[in-house]
């Protein structure tokens, strides 16, 4: 290892959370042709943007490490926290130095905050990037090609660079290296949750989100070597997976408070964008766009913003709890979440049938006490650990 | 106080009552039976297949009318459905569960189709994942609508759009139904869809007079229903468009104003334009709110939802599959945000309105989201007056009368001393 996992987990502790972006601030100083491209949860295909020479920066809003005072002028008190605090870092200039801004299709409030963008001029580009919800290769494959390549433009005609296959399959491949150094460690997490907290997991997932790909690789091959080792002391604690987050994401606080209540979280979605795409992209094609459409429509993770016509969420939730041989599920929902809150019938009552245990809350990015939570999810431990199996 | 019903409304209820004992016989008829949305809704094309529409959001809004949305929205919560959702979803859901009568008593049959022709809401999209739940056996149709992300149709999200037509929405209304498809049949609805859209596009520009003959949100949400819940495409609905315009041009040569469920409105004080929909569960006293102040809407974003006329555009049967592609695309939710403040504005303008009003819905985020940059957007353009109300679709928890007549009594003050002040300066 070149750092120290201490060291480590510092950096991408104050990566996670910089909301003046300034990795990226200072990627552009050494870097003056290239371009930011802020992107909004959950899902973006990156190697776009890296193959047209741009760094594309994460937007999570601001959690609970920024005050809303401008936002909420923008947005009812019946809507979700996240567009307020993303809107608060623009006006107070923290997006400033990117170039464009893309909003993913997730819902309503994302895809009409593009517009409030658009309308308030703020950057040089706003692109809603329309997700196929179409899965068949030659209609929606080629739609989302399409909107790709209108992303690309969008970059290229700022940095000036044409794009060859070399670039985009290099890209490519960085980030197959990159989701699949992830995975190990979720992999590693499985057997052995211990090594590392998902706290530090999420720091370092997150942090890999606002810095250049190549960087972050280093940093998770450190990360795998460190947990390939025997380290940490198990506890008694029931396995757990987190579904729900994957859009607005909670405070740090509760992530580790759900841990310290009694749970290993062996898999979650609060980064579900890095984590999106199942597999390898194939990175040695003469279309690297058609590439990246037919891994979207064709290896790509469940979403609550995709249409699931026919691999139903409940049952992929489900594979994903046996995978990972967890004891139950908790459902986390940002407050006013819609897609995330329509969905939780459909999984509870499935789950209800599976006989898959579960919880559920619901949050908000800026809300710090979490002690009704932490009970819930200390009780929901206890009655797995301590009462499973007892006769009725 | 018994209303006063105009003879549109009383054509209306019956082409309506038509359609539902339709439905209540669909059994013993073998018709096949569609479940679809209003936004982007396909009527030519299910005409063409001779199926008959349910469209659940109408359901809703109808059972909130009538007061058993309270019920149905009551029993889906209990099934893990959150309080802080749109509200139509579960009423749909709750009164599925109730049985699945729908709101003139008769039991809906269940739907051979889900046609999700998902234009501008999400929710739509998650809404049919719930009932391809309930209804396993229903073959489901979806067809990705572009969002006009750029503020315009492009060639490639209208291309993709006819290739989701020919190669898997018609193809399964075939199987489905066991009609093949028939272009010709398709183009004569069309035509007549073209005929509707003429007349109703004539029949809101009438509120330019002074007065307004008719009330373009609270009576305009009547006039939009024969088009946008099964009957565009049809004579019936040229028909009734047509009679419609004669009725209101009468009132116009009488130099009447709107009718309200308490008669004729004898004093137009305030003209205003109103974004987004109205409160169903209270639609009355909402109404009486304004008309009781003399407001009359000569404009409103709601009656927009299900086709956007105003700019001129038109089916064209010359390109079927194109032109059911763009009127998906061209409905209000569908357009970006500064689409909508153009078209408000353009409304506010030409339509003379004194106020802009925005009711916005807790539950629906379609609407709802970007809706006070709009509004700071609208006031800051055109120095009008503007106020800000809040309610929702059929929840009536959430319908505050107090609070909406506070705010509105506010916003007429405004409005009043905002009269003065221009009066004073014109001498």
């Amino acid at each position: 290892m070149k750092k120290s996992i201490e060291d480590i987990l510092k950096e991408c502790r104050e990566l996670a959370f910089d909301l003046k972006f300034t990795r990226s601030r200072n990627w552009l100083k050494e870097n003056p042709k290239g371009v930011v491209v802020g992107y909004m949860p959950i899902y973006f295909p990156r190697e776009v943007i890296h193959a047209a020479g741009g760094l594309p920066v994460a937007i999570f809003g601001g959690g609970d490490r920024k005050e809303i005072i401008k936002g909420d002028a923008y947005y009812q008190s019946y809507i979700c926290h996240i567009p307020r605090s993303i809107m608060e870092l623009a006006l107070d200039k923290h997006l400033d130095h990117m170039s464009g801004f893309i909003f993913p299709s997730i819902c309503d409030v994302i895809r009409n905050l593009s517009g409030i963008f658009r309308q308030q001029k703020i950057g040089k580009f706003v692109k809603y990037m329309d997700f196929p919800q179409n899965f068949m290769p030659s209609i929606g494959g080629v739609f989302y090609q399409q909107e790709m390549q209108h992303v690309m433009d969008y970059v290229t005609e700022l940095t000036g660079k044409k794009v060859t296959n070399e670039d985009m399959n290099k890209s490519i491949a960085l980030y197959n290296t990159n989701r699949s150094l992830i995975e190990k460690i979720y992999d590693i997490r499985q057997e052995f949750p211990w090594r590392l907290s998902i706290t530090d997991v999420y720091h370092i997932v997150r942090a890999g989100t606002v810095i250049p790909v190549e960087e972050h690789n280093a940093i998770l091959e450190d990360v795998v070597e460190y947990m390939s080792g025997n380290v940490g002391i198990p506890q008694d604690k029931i396995k757990v997976v987190i579904s729900g987050a994957f859009c607005e994401q909670p405070a740090v606080g509760l992530i580790r408070a759900i841990e310290d209540a009694g749970c290993y979280v062996v898999d979650d979605d609060y980064m579900l964008g890095s984590r999106m795409i199942l597999g390898d992209i194939a990175s040695y094609t003469s279309n690297g766009l058609e590439a990246i459409a037919n891994s979207y429509i064709k290896q790509s993770q469940y979403s609550s913003s995709i249409y699931d016509v026919d691999d139903p969420k409940e049952h992929r939730l489900a594979k994903i709890v046996k995978k990972r041989g967890a004891d139950g599920v908790i459902f986390a929902s940002a407050s006013f979440c819609d897609p995330s809150l329509l969905d939780a019938p459909i999984f509870q009552n499935a789950f209800n049938k599976m006989g898959i245990r579960y919880i559920a809350f619901q949050f908000s990015e800026n809300i710090n006490q979490y002690k009704v939570i932490k009970e819930q999810v200390g009780t929901f431990s206890d009655s797995i650990k301590l009462w499973e199996g007892e006769p009725a | 106080m018994e209303a006063q019903k105009e003879r549109s409304m009383i054509l209306q209820k019956e082409m309506v009552s038509g359609l539902f004992n339709e439905l209540g016989r669909a059994k013993e008829t073998g018709r096949k039976v569609c479940y679809t949305f209003v936004p982007g809704n396909l009527s030519e094309l299910i005409r063409t297949f001779d199926l008959l529409p349910v469209y659940p959001e109408i359901n809703a809004l109808q059972s909130a009318m009538r007061k058993k949305s309270a019920g149905y929205i009551k029993e889906a919560e209990k099934n893990a459905h959150s309080e802080d959702v749109c509200t139509y979803v579960k009423c749909d859901v709750g009164m599925m569960m109730k049985g699945n009568f729908g709101p003139t008593g008769e039991k809906i049959p269940e739907p051979d189709i889900l046609l999700l022709s998902y234009t501008g809401c999400f929710t739509f999209l998650k809404w049919f994942e719930t009932l391809k739940r309930l209804y396993p056996n229903a073959e489901v149709i979806m067809i990705h609508t572009p969002y006009q992300e750029a503020g315009k149709m492009t060639p490639e999200m209208t291309q993709y759009m006819v290739r989701q037509f020919r190669e898997e929405v018609i193809p399964k209304m075939e199987k489905v139904t066991g009609i093949k498809y028939d272009e010709e049949k398709l183009k004569y609805h069309l035509n007549l869809a073209k005929e509707a859209q003429d007349w109703i596009a004539k029949i809101f520009e009438t509120t330019k007079h002074k007065p307004s003959p008719i009330d373009a949100y609270f009576a305009g949400v009547y006039y939009i229903g024969p088009i946008n819940i099964g009957f565009r495409g049809t004579p019936e609905a040229v028909e009734y468009y047509k009679a419609l315009y004669e009725e209101i041009m009468e009132r116009v040569r009488l130099g009447l104003g709107p009718i309200t469920p308490e008669g004729e409105m004898k004093e137009e004080k305030y003209r205003l334009v109103v974004e987004g929909p109205p409160n169903w569960t209270s639609f009355r006293e909402f109404w009486k709110l304004f008309y009781d102040m003399g407001a009359v809407i000569v404009a409103s974003s709601y009656t927009k939802v299900g086709g956007v006329y105003d700019l001129g555009w038109r089916h064209d049967s010359t390109r079927p599959l194109e032109s059911l592609s763009e009127y998906c695309m061209n409905c209000y939710t569908n357009l970006n945000i500064p689409q909508r403040i153009d078209l408000l504005s353009k409304c506010i303008t030409e339509y003379s309105a004194d106020g802009y009003v925005t009711n916005s819905i807790k539950s629906c985020n379609s609407f709802s989201a970007g809706q006070l940059g709009m509004m700071r957007e609208i006031e800051d353009r055109l120095e009008i007056p503007v106020g800000f109300i809040e309610s929702d679709l059929v929840d009536p928890r959430y319908f505050s009368y107090s609070n909406i007549k506070n705010r509105l009594e506010s916003f007429f003050q405004m409005l009043e001393q905002r009269k003065k002040i221009v009066k004073t300066e014109t001498v």
